[in-house]
């Protein structure tokens, strides 16, 4: 049995060990944000948040994750990363940046996980830290776009935190 | 604008709970129809009934979208007619997926119910408004009833009803029992274009929120109780057939349940879905080679060049062309140009969740595209009555043609899997991305041979343009539209002019790939056109316009985007333009690449300046976003995609390591501006995607002087 914590709840898996954490996630857990795109790590659809990094779940064995914390679409915003989460759904849905949507959890996944790291980034940082994520319906300057607009808004916020105001 | 427009006499109107539905031409058999869909436990009664409009108590108003949402807008753009002619309050709209019914919901332009050819927009602009005034006419009917006013004296904003003079206000919903009570009337009166609330403005889209927070559901994300996921082996090369089947291991492995052989391969079906991919990978399958495509892409296109010179079909004619080249004072240019076969490459790999109910009939969950289709494969695979299969469309991880497909091959997969798993548990087929780029349905192969001639003024005088490959629509001895759409209607002013098309058969079959004949003809026509007017001294603005006198559209967005280029200034040092302007779709767009050359020796595309004409702007915000991914998706194939059959024909790629796709650094600044206009809306799925090839083709020719002859360009230009 593999134990591991799945947006911040304890939780197990008693099936085959080699199993991709992606098909724990969807066809177990019931949980169908996270998405299948190629099944090889180039795509980035299946993108979630291992102990706050990202990590590809289409070849993560679960195994691999005993004993350590996963995050998915679903639990972002209850999660460490919460202000980003916020920040980068809020700027997608003000410039509407999803088109057919498939791979835009994979694509929240890998800008909050960014702007945690790095809270203002230049577009070199942005295409370095979203390479991995395709969109074949290419709203890759609109995700540009919406990571710089998050990133304002977490700028606003920290500063206004500092001021001792409400955000 | 203003119109008046008689309703179909045909309509109905029923009562389903306490809500009313609007539609055109509910027929008896819809209607039962309806009433068969109602017990999908996964929606409510009153959102599967076979209208457009539906208004519940609570005041939502619910649009029915005959077309698929995947990506390109139809949801907001739909709802967003009937919101404007119902003077809805855009909160209180919601969108819902309408069934599969040619009766009722058929795509005007086509007579059947189909997205494309990015109709959707074209083909619903009246009938969606029409079906928004209806349905405001009879709540104000109904108001004037009960509160016993003149409904002349009636007014509404933002879904309130209101009667000024006694102060009565309400909702929509406290009449929506009682207006479906009353007889729709015969004619109703659209609003002048000036009074326009909703259109033209930037509405954001319904599907925006679900779409980045996770809830969005795909037909993947479907989970139905007791459900096998379903994979299918199929066979490296196209057209192969199951010789010997040993399924011993595949058996072996925990989770899966059975092993069947199917037209197109072999099925596993598994508890999950790890243990079918498992299962899949442990058949022992032997193949049949004997149907299948054993040539190379380099045989198929030496069969395409031996065709050249031999007799075609000609698709279009005019002036005299042979006296145009043999004029001796004049200069000509030869140039061929080789397209491979490309793959759409929707993010969802198509899937299909199917699922017999107790009283035999069957639901069927998916991407469809051409619903009514689907719903006949089903019927005929399954053998049951179409009348007994419903089609739930689902929201899909995107299509550019791939989910179009007459006769629905794909379903008939889905349906023969389902049937041979003995249809008593729902099945849900799933394509790996493996399966995706090897399905074939490829963009075909195409090889064109262009002749130009320009006479002693400068003048270009002569267009000789012969195109040879498959044809998607099956024809053999006449001219495809889809072959030669966007080069047969050159629309610049050349005196003699002549389009001879070769349509082929090959063992891979063909689809449309996003905006069809013109992934190619736009090509070959904006690249050559551009070489010309160099070799005759001409500026490719000045020189385009001089030819499009009698083209207004054309002229207008090429004036714009040159505007547009300009006021940025001067391209910085090693950067160059490059442009293209094309009709597709009825849509008129122009572009404008900046492009260098980078360390690597591959080009860099920095900035796409874009102006459309795609008639009235429903709603610029998804009229830029549609041309912005036009450009990432036509740029990533132009620059990297092709699928190639290797020795004996087997098809080299299989995923995203080796059929590239556009990625965020790849993509360029895009900059829209939209042509004003009040000519009835076009597409705008399409339009964006043919005019970058040869913009970017065109700037790397004057950057580096080497014509770009074959695609993908940096495959052709570096090695």
């Amino acid at each position: 049995m593999i134990k591991f914590q799945l947006n911040g709840k304890q939780t197990e898996f008693n099936g085959d060990p080699s199993t991709p954490l992606l098909w724990v996630i969807r066809d177990e857990k019931k949980l169908t944000g996270t998405k299948y795109g190629c099944g090889i790590a180039q795509c980035g659809a299946c993108t979630v948040h291992l102990n706050g990094s990202t990590l590809r779940s289409c070849v993560t064995p679960i195994s691999e994750v005993s004993g350590k914390e996963v995050t998915t679409i679903e639990g972002l915003l209850s999660s460490k990363v919460s202000a980003e989460a916020t920040a980068v759904q809020r700027a997608w849905v003000a410039i509407d940046v999803p088109q057919c949507g498939y791979c835009q959890s994979g694509q929240v996944m890998s800008a909050v996980a960014l702007l945690k790291a790095n809270s203002n980034p230049t577009d070199q940082d942005i295409d370095n830290a979203m390479a991995g994520n395709i969109c074949r319906c290419a709203t890759y300057q609109r995700i540009r776009q919406g990571i710089h607009d998050a990133a304002g808004t977490l700028t606003a916020s920290a500063s206004s935190n500092v001021k001792g105001e409400t955000a | 604008m203003t119109s008046s427009s008689s309703v179909n006499t045909s309509r109905r109107r029923f009562l389903g709970g306490s809500c009313l539905v609007v539609g055109f031409t509910l027929t008896p058999k819809g209607l039962a129809q309806a009433y068969d869909a109602s017990n999908n436990a996964s929606k409510s009664a009153a959102k599967t009934l076979n209208a457009f409009v539906i208004v519940a108590p609570d005041d939502t108003v619910t649009v029915l979208s005959k077309h698929i949402e995947f990506g390109q807008g139809p949801y907001t753009g739909l709802a967003t007619l009937v919101a404007e002619e119902m003077d809805a309050d855009w909160a209180q709209i919601r969108v819902d997926s309408a069934p599969a019914d040619n009766e009722l919901y058929a795509n005007t332009m086509f007579g059947a119910q189909l997205t494309g050819g990015s109709t959707t927009m074209a083909n619903s602009y009246t009938q969606m408004r029409e079906a928004g005034a209806t349905a405001r006419t009879m709540l104000l009917a109904a108001a004037a009833i009960e509160w016993s006013v003149p409904a002349s004296e009636l007014t509404v904003e933002k879904g309130r009803i209101r009667h000024a003079k006694s102060g009565k206000e309400s909702g929509f919903g406290a009449f929506a029992a009682d207006a479906a009570k009353l007889t729709p009337p015969e004619k109703v009166t659209l609003k002048n274009s000036s009074d326009f609330v909703l259109i033209g403005e930037n509405r954001p889209k319904v599907d925006t929120k679900v779409k980045t927070n996770g809830e969005a559901k795909f037909t993947l994300d479907l989970q139905l109780d007791n459900m096998l996921i379903a994979t299918v082996l199929h066979p490296s090369h196209y057209g192969a057939t199951v010789s010997s089947l040993d399924a011993k291991a595949a058996l072996a492995i925990p989770g899966v349940v059975d092993v069947k052989a199917v037209p197109s391969g072999v099925a596993v079906y598994a508890e999950n879905t790890y243990a079918a991919l498992k299962g899949r990978q442990a058949l022992n399958v032997k193949w049949n080679e004997s149907a299948a495509e054993t040539r190379s892409s380099e045989q198929i296109i030496d069969s395409y060049r031996a065709m050249i010179g031999k007799k075609g079909i000609t698709a279009t004619e005019r002036g005299d062309i042979s006296k145009a080249f043999s004029n001796d004072t004049s200069t000509t240019h030869e140039a061929e140009f080789v397209f491979p076969f490309l793959a759409h490459a929707p993010m969802e790999p198509l899937d299909a969740v199917l699922m017999r109910q107790r009283d035999g009939s069957i639901d069927c969950y998916a991407g469809s595209q051409f619903p009514t289709g689907d719903k006949q494969a089903i019927s005929e695979v399954c053998q049951i009555d179409a009348g007994k299969v419903r089609i739930h469309t689902q929201l899909a991880g995107g299509s550019f043609g791939r989910r179009a497909q007459f006769n629905s091959p794909f379903m008939r997969e889905a349906s023969e899997v389902f049937k041979a798993s003995g249809m008593s548990r729902p099945v849900k087929l799933f394509w790996t991305r493996e399966d995706d780029i090897r399905g074939g349905f490829y963009r075909p192969i195409y090889v064109h041979q262009l002749k130009g001639a320009i006479n002693a003024d400068g003048t270009i005088d002569g267009w000789d343009q012969v195109v040879v490959g498959q044809s998607i629509r099956g024809k053999t001895d006449e001219v495809d539209e889809t072959s030669v759409e966007g080069a047969s209607d050159l629309p610049y002013v050349i005196e003699n002019m002549r389009m001879v098309s070769h349509n082929t058969t090959n063992g891979v079959p063909p689809l449309w790939w996003r905006s069809v004949g013109h992934t190619h003809t736009a090509f070959t026509v904006e690249v050559f056109l551009d070489e010309l007017l160099e070799k005759s001294g001409k500026d490719p603005i000045e020189g385009r316009l001089a030819l499009l006198k009698n083209n207004p559209r054309e002229s207008a967005v090429l004036r714009r985007v040159a505007q547009m280029a300009s006021s940025a200034g001067k391209p910085a040092k090693g950067r160059v333009h490059g442009v293209a302007v094309h009709k597709s779709f009825s849509s008129y767009v122009a572009q404008i690449a900046e492009v260098s050359v980078q360390a690597d020796g591959t080009p860099k595309v920095h900035k796409v300046w874009v102006a459309v004409d795609c008639g009235v702007a429903v709603n610029p915000n998804i009229i830029k976003a549609q041309m912005e991914g036009g450009v990432g998706y036509g740029l990533g194939a132009i620059l990297y995609d092709e699928i190639t059959l290797g020795e004996g024909g087997y098809i080299k790629q299989s995923n995203f390591h080796d059929y590239r796709s556009l990625r965020i650094g790849e993509m360029p600044e895009v900059i829209v501006e939209i042509i004003e206009s009040n000519e009835s809306p076009t597409g705008v799925g399409e339009p964006g995607v043919p005019p970058i090839g040869p913009a970017v083709a065109n700037a790397w020719r004057r950057l580096t002087g080497k014509p770009v002859r074959r695609l993908p360009l940096v495959r052709s230009q570096l090695s």
